[in-house]
């Protein structure tokens, strides 16, 4: 029987659970994987659940980690008991504060996801090198290895730093551990109370801060007394371990579950030991029984407490028959001798034996091994093979596992069949998308099994990098005893495809058992299903004799009233044929679990759901397998064969989800990688597509504007290049007086489109006669595909029109290709129309620095970039630093681009007389604040070119070098309001004061997207927003207008869907302006909470609210006639709720907390109105005080 | 003056009460309509449609959103919980009973009969006094007959009067074929009250944009004409009661309205217009009218102008107008 007190949760919740119940105040700041934890306290503040005393805990989002760690500094030198939560560079901005923390014996405890940290990429995923990066700061590093674990080591944590002084970092594997959902026993409030000290509270609030006993902390010291200072809290560090080892004991008292300082698992009289930390080890533990149960002789030393490092305990733990050890590490530190635990494990035993405390004999070989960098598989096969590796006596000194290193040798091989997964043990792992729920069934189905049966349950979820169209593959267990397989199942009895398409891009069966069953989301019946599944897919059912079962989910979806939703029909499926419980058992298991959540909402919803239940198990069949397969359909190639190589060898492999089997030598050693790679990712993700009638198109170029993926395009061309065109290809004259004998072509990319009908939403065109049917009108993708395929292609090698016969407006910067297309952004994405005009406009002279975010992930996240290259091989140049250091990275950008610039000048004055006076003046003095003005400077620097190419000297050669930089490079910064309004803002305004010609562009949606939509400073007063449960009280800072303040920036405020004309004139400007330019952008999203077809709808409307007004503060402007603020709205015209009662962010608190709502509903109507008078006076009155600056040189530092 | 009424079982002091409206979600205006002498409130309808819809919302561009991404596994605090139930709609009974001492009539509008059912329960348990029904949809399908549909309505009626003990009121629509005939089986299923008419969301054109636009128009006496010839047509015939809603605007409507049967009259859009105030001024109106006239009481105006007591039915009767002599009138 399962402990009565069992739950099922990931490790997020099951830390915060502790956490929160035993802290007082909490700074919280979101990262990725840790940010769940401060949203779950976030969120039971705002419903008033009390800590362990009974008070609700005080939770505060910071602008970043750096500002949450000095808050709880603060808030622990005041007496609170405080904690926070992070991980990988968020941890790293807390470094400072932790030896603060630390120095003056705080107790205190933090939660870590550790993460992997930035270098030649950013990784989101797991390994120990943020925590690794802290060794050396004083505090207590304290691991946990499992869902069970992160809960007791959180509690133990809490406990021991009371007394021990130390403050603790409790950290667990990022996704692998805060991220997989176990059963677990939970700690009751009861066995709390009995765990807590209050004695050890009482002296840790008599050390507080309080001018009711006056004393100084943090004072400054000098050689003579700060070195014996330092050392005095030795004893504090030598008395730690045993508080930590005591407290495992009072622990295992009340709650019966022990554990070790350092914990020996495995034979009793071992030849190999692996020592290791984190999730790993539960793989090496389940492993060690295995290869024991064979006959091996092997074990494992978990260390749970790395800082202090107790050589006592450690000596006492380490099994004296061991001849060789492995420690492995889940980090890297390019350079060193070896990674820290193995250097503290080679020490250890070295100090260990020259101290007697191990004899002389003792002299076991230590070898180093590297594992699981960003969550990289760690599987038994693995673990055997380092035992194995154990073994030999050629074993490799430093070694990694787990991927195949063909340049430095290091990696060792390990055998991908082998498997010690148990029979009893219910394996399934589910394909499907993101939008069509299959995780979330998933997660509900877990919870049915962990909760109303006896079995244990774990899951795991794989997500893909994309935003649109992402695909999702879920692993799970059930089995009768607690499940430790930290890894994903290879080996599963029952494997399912919710989306037949994913069929021709994964491999599905790979990890399908033999004699498993498959089950496929099919619209073709059992009796004719078979001929359409590829060829491969056939050979894999025969080969594992597989049970095929089909079921059309969406038809059912569609009859029971379900819509498109799926999850319900799948998870039926699963409970019917997959064996894990008793059918009918199962069956009512699911219905039970409808009633619980939707019997509030009416007897239709539940109804309905259980409609779909029936529905389902009536339309599910299994399919006869035939003998042979002989379908005619094979899996398509990944990319298409004119792809270039890299892109076939590398991105292709990364595209079929197969990255894991590349080699060390296929990478850039220092993270480069090639751009315009998008375009090979034909992703097919949209079940319908527009469909362009150019009998009623009025020819605006509107849908190309709005399209966040540049999946429809416009093009002008000469007539009688339609002659060759595809038989469906569509033309129709051009209706544009200065260009005669042209024709007009609207075309869609039927393969890159996401669906989003942003197009159609926008179009204006409507049919006279039939009003619903548009210029553009949505139709199923499937029957077009091929044909629109051969269109796309056709269109895309029709010539572009002269750039620089294009006007800068809408209609005119529409035709000139964007280098910026098929991103992985969420369909209907609010930002990057944004970004592909940007690239319209300037994507051949643009470097971009980009901080961390949506907009980094959209933009740089593997396998593929959308930033493309104009038919001269040039476009945007694109980079990402950090997050919160962007300005300054962009910054740093332009100096060397204009130092750059200066050096070829200086060059090109030396060659005056070779190349004349004139063109050299003509070069130094040219106006490249246009389009032509860049046009004009290319052609004199290729002159430049060509009239040295015969010179041979040093500097000639230098100059062609650097001719280049002669022509204007853009820079432009781009990020999201988290970046600019908090994190980022100290740099933003630094260097927007500087002067320096660069270009920011703030995608602004109000919150921070990118880690699930906390709350900014540019969240509206009265949205929810996580972080901000409870409805966020103020209203939005104004970053346009304190930027504008300063005079010399160029500020703009712009929404493409109220005023797209003013967008284009604000990019213009803000380029051609010869200073720091700012535009703000608002930016719809899907944290908003509403279907976004109306996005550029809402845009309207928070313009004509006042929500946000648009205007551009140009000081070139500034006069004592002409103000340079030029507002581009005009006054409210409507109620603020005409705009917030569409979204569910605003609507979500009206009602959780309708009081409060109101309250702020008219608070903010009443800002609104007050702040666009502002404006307006702004606006109206010329402001003579603005700098006259309009130059760069202004603000050189002196 | 005696402007007593009886209406779904209350003895109201008048008949003039405050019909379905969003102003029961503002407290102080409904404690300013009791002061300004409300004899009852209606609150607006709780609307199955609107919460499935709400549902539907969620899953489409909410739900959908969730568990796609490693980073934001989903992108609202309690999202889960944003699924509006009737608990808001109860909650608000609750509180309208605790504001005002004058009857709560709740309202209800369904899809499934087992929601009606259900919910018609929790309105009752929620305190509600009485349940006025708002058993009208659009009928788009041109597949069901209307006696399928009056039939469901029937059985609707019929069900929840067998599960709640409180006085049940049904709000109709003008649009069915035989009026008088589906009145008398709602009677048999039950119902305590018939309200004439609801007045439905209208949409209108934009001409420019060719777009059906939402659009809320208010009542006038001029929608009263209907009311007054159905309520006279029904007056006298069945033992329920009558209320008119939808075109009482002046004391005059509202004249009219009693001596065309009704029993209650239900004012909303001259409110929103003018003010809870003016409740206490029409009464007063209404009073001296009758004083003017010498009424004695409500009871004998009440049906004095319906179809069994005018002295010219006939009118009341004709459908067409007719270009007939006077003297071959009768």
């Amino acid at each position: 029987m399962k402990h009565p007190e069992t739950a099922i949760t990931d490790g997020n919740e099951a830390v915060a659970r502790v956490a929160y119940r035993l802290s007082e105040t909490v700074a919280i700041y979101p990262i990725t994987p840790s940010s769940p934890m401060a949203e779950w306290c976030d969120e039971w503040a705002a419903q008033g659940k009390p800590n362990l005393w009974g008070v609700i805990p005080t939770i505060a989002e910071m602008q970043s980690e750096g500002g949450a760690a000095g808050a709880v500094h603060g808030a622990l030198l005041t007496g609170s008991l405080a904690t926070t939560f992070t991980a990988s560079q968020g941890l790293l901005l807390m470094i400072p504060n932790m030896y603060k923390i630390a120095g003056e014996l705080m107790p205190f405890v933090m939660h870590v996801t550790a993460r992997t940290l930035a270098s030649h990429a950013l990784s989101i995923f797991g390994d120990h090198q943020d925590v690794m990066a802290c060794r050396q700061t004083g505090f207590a590093l304290l691991a946990s290895n499992s869902v069970q674990e992160t809960q007791d080591m959180a509690t133990i944590a809490h406990l021991a730093t009371l007394e021990s002084r130390i403050p603790f970092l409790h950290f667990f594997d990022g996704f692998r551990t805060s991220h997989e959902v176990n059963s677990y026993v939970q700690i009751t409030n009861a066995e709390l109370e009995a765990l807590v000290d209050e004695e050890l509270i009482r002296a840790h609030r008599q050390r507080a801060l309080t001018p009711d006993r006056p004393m100084l902390r943090g004072t400054a010291q000098n050689p003579d007394v700060f070195f014996q200072a330092r050392e005095s809290c030795n004893r504090y560090y030598d008395a730690c371990p045993d508080i930590v080892q005591e407290t495992m004991r009072r622990f295992k008292q009340v709650t019966g579950r022990a554990y070790e300082l350092f914990e020996y698992v495995g034979h009793k009289e071992p030849e190999s030991v692996i020592i290791a930390m984190g999730s790993g080890v539960e793989t090496i533990e389940e492993t060690v029984h295995w290869l024991n149960a064979t006959g091996a002789k092997v074990g494992v030393l978990k260390i749970r407490l790395f800082r202090p490092w107790s050589l006592k305990h450690f000596v006492a733990a380490l099994p004296r028959s061991v001849r060789s050890i492995a420690v492995l590490d889940r980090t890297k530190e390019p350079g060193t001798l070896g990674d820290p635990l193995y250097l503290e494990v080679r020490a250890a035993i070295d100090e260990a034996r020259q101290d007697g405390l191990l004899p002389d004999s003792f002299a076991p070989k230590i070898i180093g091994g590297r594992y699981g960098l960003s969550s990289k598989e760690f599987t038994p096969s693995m673990v055997r093979a380092v035992y194995n590796e154990l073994a030999n006596p050629k074993a490799k000194t430093h070694f990694t596992v787990g991927i195949n290193d063909d340049v430095t040798r290091l990696s060792i091989p390990w055998d991908a069949s082998f498997d010690i997964e148990r029979a009893d043990i219910k394996r399934a792992v589910f394909f499907g998308l993101g939008s069509d729920g299959t995780v979330g069934a998933n997660k509900n189905s877990i919870k049915i099994i962990g909760d109303e049966t006896d079995f244990y349950a774990q899951a795991y979820f794989v997500y893909d990098s994309k935003k649109s169209g992402s695909v999702t593959i879920s692993h799970l267990r059930f089995g009768p005893d607690p499940i430790k397989a930290p890894y994903l199942i290879y080996n599963a009895q029952f494997v399912a495809c919710h989306q037949f398409t994913l069929l021709e891009k994964h491999d599905v069966l790979d990890c399908a058992m033999p004699g498993g069953v498959f089950l496929l989301n099919s619209i073709y019946p059992a009796d004719r299903v078979w001929n359409h599944i590829p060829r491969e897919v056939q050979a894999q059912i025969i080969e594992k004799k597989l049970r095929f079962y089909v079921i059309d989910a969406y038809e059912v979806a569609k009859q029971t009233g379900m819509g498109g939703r799926i999850n319900t029909i799948m998870q039926t499926c699963f409970f019917a044929i997959s064996g894990v419980l008793p059918r009918d058992e199962a069956i009512a298991a699911i219905k039970k679990a409808i009633e619980k959540t939707y019997g509030r909402k009416g007897e239709s919803v539940v109804k309905k759901n259980w409609e779909a239940v029936d529905g389902t198990l009536a339309n599910l069949y299994e399919v006869a397998v035939p003998a042979l397969a002989e379908s005619e359909y094979v899996r398509p190639p990944v990319v298409m064969g004119d792809a270039p190589d890299f892109v076939q060898r590398i991105t292709a492999m990364m595209m079929a989800n197969k990255g894991e089997s590349l080699p060390v030598s296929a990478f850039p050693v220092d993270g480069t990688f090639p751009t315009d790679t998008a375009r090979w990712e034909k992703r097919n993700i949209a079940i319908e597509i527009p469909v362009w009638d150019a009998s009623i198109c009025i020819q605006c170029n509107k849908c190309v504007l709005v399209c966040p993926h540049a999946a429809i395009r416009a093009k002008f061309y000469p007539e009688n290049l339609v002659a060759t065109a595809p038989e469906t290809f569509k033309s129709t004259p051009f209706k544009a007086r200065e260009f005669p004998g042209t024709r007009f072509t609207i075309q869609v990319a039927p393969e890159d489109c996401t669906g989003c009908e942003l197009c159609v939403a926008v179009c204006p065109a409507k049919d006279k006669k039939q009003p619903n049917h548009k210029a553009i009108n949505m139709a199923p993708q499937e029957p077009l595909r091929i044909p629109e395929r051969a269109n796309y292609d056709f269109f895309l090698k029709l010539p572009d029109p002269d750039r620089l016969s294009l006007e800068d407006n809408v209609k005119g910067t529409q035709f000139r290709q964007p280098l910026f297309e098929y991103s992985g952004a969420c369909a209907g994405c609010g930002e990057t129309p944004y970004i592909k005009l940007l690239t319209q406009l300037f994507g051949d002279r643009v470097v971009i620095a980009n901080a961390t975010g949506c907009s980094s992930i959209y933009g740089g996240n593997l396998p593929t970039t959308p930033y493309a290259k104009n038919p001269d091989g040039r476009g945007p140049a694109w980079a990402n630093s950090l997050f919160e250091d962007n300005a300054e990275f962009g910054f740093g950008m332009r100096m060397s681009l204009d130092n750059l610039r200066d050096n070829a000048i200086h060059l090109l004055q030396g060659f005056a007389s070779e190349l004349g006076d004139d063109l050299v003046k003509a070069i130094v003095t040219a106006n490249q604040g246009t389009e032509s003005g860049v046009h004009d400077q290319r052609a004199r620097v290729a002159l430049v070119r060509e009239k040295l190419a015969g010179n041979t000297s040093l500097k000639a050669r230098k100059l062609r070098e650097l001719a280049d930089y002669l022509v204007k490079k853009s820079v432009w910064i781009i990020g999201g309001d988290g970046w600019s309004y908090d994190i980022g803002f100290g740099g933003l305004d630094h260097v927007l004061a500087s002067g320096r010609d660069v270009n920011v562009l703030v995608l602004d949606t109000g919150v921070y997207s990118n880690t699930g939509g906390q709350q900014s400073k540019a969240t509206p007063m009265g949205a929810l927003a996580k972080f901000a449960a409870a409805g966020k009280g103020l209203p939005k800072k104004d970053l346009g207008m304190l930027m504008s303040l300063y005079g010399h920036i160029y500020v703009a405020q712009v929404a493409m869907g109220a005023k797209d004309s003013q967008t284009v004139q604000a990019l213009i400007e803000a380029d051609s302006y010869e200073g720091p330019s700012l535009v703000i952008a608002y930016s719809h999203c899907i944290a908003h909470g509403y279907n976004m077809n109306f996005g550029l709808e809402q845009q309207k409307l928070a313009v004509n609210t006042g929500f946000w007004p648009l205007y551009r503060f140009d000081p070139r402007r500034g006069s004592a006639e002409e103000s340079p603020m030029k507002l581009d709205s005009a006054a409210p015209k409507a109620p603020l709720n005409t705009f917030t009662d569409n979204e569910a962010r605003f609507k979500m608190l009206a009602h959780s907390d309708p009081e409060r709502a109101k309250l702020l509903a008219t608070a903010s109507q009443e800002y609104v109105k007050k702040h666009y008078a502002l404006f307006e006076q702004m606006a109206t009155k010329p402001v003579t005080s603005v700098p006259a600056t309009t130059s760069n040189t202004a603000s050189t530092p002196a | 003056m005696d402007l007593s009424t009886s209406y779904l079982g209350f003895k109201l002091p008048h008949p003039f009460i405050v019909g379905a409206s969003p102003m029961i979600y503002k407290l102080d205006l409904v404690k300013r309509l009791e002061d300004a002498g409300a004899a009852a409130i209606v609150m607006h309808s709780l609307f199955e449609e609107q919460i499935q819809h709400h549902q539907s919302g969620i899953e489409k561009h909410i739900l959908s959103h969730e568990n796609s991404y490693a980073e934001a596994t989903s992108y609202f605090p309690q999202a889960q919980a944003f699924h509006l139930g009737p608990d808001d709609y109860l909650a608000q009974v609750a509180k309208l009973k605790q504001t005002v001492n004058i009857p709560v009539i709740a309202s209800l509008n369904g899809i499934n009969e087992g929601t009606w059912v259900e919910w018609a329960k929790l309105i009752e348990q929620a305190g509600a006094d009485a349940l006025e029904l708002n058993l009208y949809f659009l009928p788009r399908s041109d597949e069901e007959p209307a006696g399928v549909i009056e039939q469901r309505c029937y059985q609707i009626v019929r069900m929840i009067k067998q599960f709640v003990t409180i006085p049940v009121a049904v709000k109709l629509s003008p649009y069915f074929t035989s009026l008088p005939h589906f009145a008398r089986r709602l009677e048999t299923a039950g119902a305590d009250a018939l309200v004439l008419f609801n007045r439905f969301f209208q949409p209108d054109i934009n001409i420019e944009e060719l777009e059906t636009v939402s659009h809320l128009e208010l009542s006038n006496s001029s929608d009263l004409l209907l009311r007054l010839r159905w309520l006279a047509v029904l007056h006298g015939r069945m033992r329920l009661n009558l209320a008119v809603t939808g075109g009482v605007h002046t004391a005059q409507d509202a004249i009219k309205s009693v001596m065309a049967g009704a029993d209650a009259v239900q004012m909303v859009s001259a409110l929103l217009q003018r003010g809870p105030s003016y409740l206490t001024e029409i009464r007063k109106h209404f009073e001296t009218w009758m004083e003017e006239h010498e009424y004695t009481s409500l009871e004998q105006m009440k049906g004095s102008m319906s179809y069994l007591h005018a002295p010219n039915p006939e009118l009341l009767g004709r459908a067409n107008y007719m270009r007939i002599l006077q003297s071959w009138k009768v």
